[in-house]
């Protein structure tokens, strides 16, 4: 993995390109007039700008499914089932909210499965906006239960309901780091 | 459970609203439904808030309304269920007063979503689902959810995107004629398909802008709404559901199982036959967050047949005259989706659609005096349905 495709360097340097924009903006705004005050391209109300920035990343325990994560790395995906009534989960829990017990058994998904639904994501989040366009599904696979993820396709118009669709898992450009995704067959 | 009335109703101009601040825009409101109820902020037993915020400053918006509004040391607390908060926080309102916890209680529904960018904004409804599994690998969007409801229904029933866009041509209609809305232009078939892909196959002109915008009710038990006026409107009774927040956990994707469950528990309450609801409603607002959010509310609330909403609506059966009339107020299309003013706006309109008191070309004839609020919380997480009444239940 080439050290210009990780998350570290990636996203984040997208997110500062544009939040510097918006910071020498009212540094030379504060320098002009002392105040961080600009008028609305729209309407021209007068606007304060902030000049503190909220930036939140969230730390996530994964420890009850942290073999969802192993299974990624190992090239499998896996997910749970209960014990006591054979609900599978997914995505994978570790409580079974119809016996109320964490009695859990991790099982191995099917790789095929039919796609159902899927969109193409035009407007994208400001965290995704360093990316192309990209195909989003919804696949039922055989042991029940459905999967959302990205489709891995030159097209959306090649795609039919009820498509064969293949599990694949690795890492994906351009961030590099494990994830899951779906290819036609 | 003691009956509850509708004495006040305000709605502040929807849009982007840069000159003003959330305060601001929810004391328009305020005042508005103040005056009509001709009661004083000190006769406000408490106050509810609707708003979902994250995209605009101020992080505890019922305190900073209570300040601005007069309202201290009177309670008043936020309610949240994403876009159908403001159905949440007037059953919450709705609440304290059947339970005779309170006389009088104000409900205000507030957002001010112009104080971020829009890939901001994209990016925090986007969240809106459920963040670890959908979201954080996958980047889904608000519109993008509603899309994957449009493919399965179009490609399962056959039908064109000019039928969804159908939907927008009413809604913008209607807007046009409502002062309040952010959208006061009629727009064709033909402009809504040549508008940007946002979530394939949604386009721009499928999809609700990004809204500043308040709206406020004051609720009031009977014996109270006796005092203060001889026209309130009642509310008749309530349904309610929630959906997955994984939206790969859904049964189906040509509808809103959410909506089935509020629509049954409402109608059953009420004694409305779930067969033929528009035999008992003279108008509707059902939640066109996108336009295939109202053409499948349109049979998941009993209207139509699932699979013949797009025909009923290209026969203009959804216009006044028709079968039902949805969206008179522009719906969330046109008139604008604040998120927590939303559901709030909805009974506003639906107040002043039974008091006979809307712009003339949208005012919907009133015969039975009955009228429907569907307000729908993310992407069928939330689902609130309300019946108002002219009589008393």
């Amino acid at each position: 993995m080439s050290s210009d495709k990780t998350i570290i360097k990636k996203l984040p340097e997208h997110i500062d390109r544009l939040s510097e924009e918006a910071l020498s903006l009212i540094d030379n705004i504060v320098r002009e007039t002392g105040l961080p005050i600009y008028q609305d391209p729209k309407t021209g109300a007068p606007m304060w700008l902030d000049v503190r920035e909220l930036r939140l990343r969230y730390v996530i325990p994964i420890k009850s499914i942290e073999e969802f994560f192993k299974g990624l790395r190992d090239g499998v995906l896996r997910t749970t089932r209960c014990k006591e009534c054979g609900t599978i989960y997914f995505p994978p829990q570790p409580d079974c909210p119809k016996c109320r017990v964490r009695n859990m058994e991790w099982i191995n998904i099917e790789s095929e499965g039919e796609l159902i639904t899927w969109t193409v994501i035009n407007a994208k989040p400001l965290s995704f906006s360093h990316l192309k366009d990209y195909i989003v599904g919804i696949v039922k696979m055989p042991q029940g239960f459905n999967i959302l993820a990205w489709i891995n396709i030159d097209s959306h118009e090649k795609l039919t309901p009820g498509m064969k669709m293949r599990l694949k898992i690795g890492e994906r450009d351009p961030e590099g780091y494990i994830t899951y995704w779906f290819e036609p067959t | 459970m003691r009956k509850v009335a509708i004495v006040g109703t305000g709605i502040a101009k929807y849009g982007y609203r840069a000159e003003a601040t959330l305060a601001e825009i929810a004391y328009e409101a305020i005042k508005e439904a103040l005056d009509e109820a001709r009661i004083g902020s000190e006769d406000i037993d408490s106050f509810i808030v609707g708003n979902v915020g994250s995209w605009s400053s101020e992080p505890l918006p019922a305190v900073l309304i209570g300040e601005y509004a007069g309202l201290v040391p009177k309670n008043g607390i936020r309610v949240e269920a994403a876009c159908a908060t403001g159905l949440a926080a007037t059953r919450t309102a709705y609440n304290m007063i059947a339970s005779g916890e309170a006389d009088i209680v104000l409900v205000i529904g507030v957002e001010k979503m112009n104080e971020s960018t829009t890939p901001q904004v994209v990016e925090l409804i986007g969240r809106a689902g459920n963040y670890f599994w959908e979201f954080q690998n996958f980047g889904m969007t608000f519109p993008g959810y509603y899309a994957m409801y449009a493919t399965s229904y179009i490609k399962r029933f056959g039908v064109k995107e000019e039928d969804l866009c159908e939907v927008a041509v009413k809604n913008h209609h209607y807007g046009s004629m409502n002062p309040k809305a952010h959208f006061q232009n009629r727009i064709t078939v033909e402009q809504c398909m040549s508008s940007r892909y946002i979530a394939w196959p949604l386009k721009l002109y499928d999809s609700s802008p990004i809204t500043d915008g308040a709206a406020a009710l004051i609720l009031a038990s009977e014996d109270v709404a006796r005092r203060i006026t001889d026209s309130p409107i009642w509310i008749r009774g309530w349904g309610y559901a929630n959906g997955t927040s994984n939206l790969s956990k859904r049964s189906d994707y040509i509808g809103l199982e959410a909506t089935r469950v509020a629509a049954e528990m409402l109608y059953r309450r009420i004694g409305v036959d779930p067969k033929n609801p528009a035999k008992y409603f003279d108008v509707a607002n059902l939640h066109d967050a996108f336009t295939i959010a109202e053409l499948m509310a349109l049979s998941d609330m009993g209207f139509v047949k699932k699979g013949e909403e797009h025909i009923v609506v290209r026969e203009k059966q959804t216009y006044i005259g028709g079968l039902i009339p949805v969206n008179l107020d522009g719906g969330l299309k046109a008139k604008g989706h604040p998120i927590g003013a939303t559901g709030v706006g909805m009974v506003v309109e639906l107040t002043r659609q039974l008091q006979q008191r809307v712009e003339n070309g949208r005012q919907a004839p009133i015969k039975r005096g009955w009228a429907l609020a569907h307000n729908v919380g993310g992407t069928g997480h939330y689902v609130f349905t309300l019946a108002l009444s002219v009589d008393k239940p």
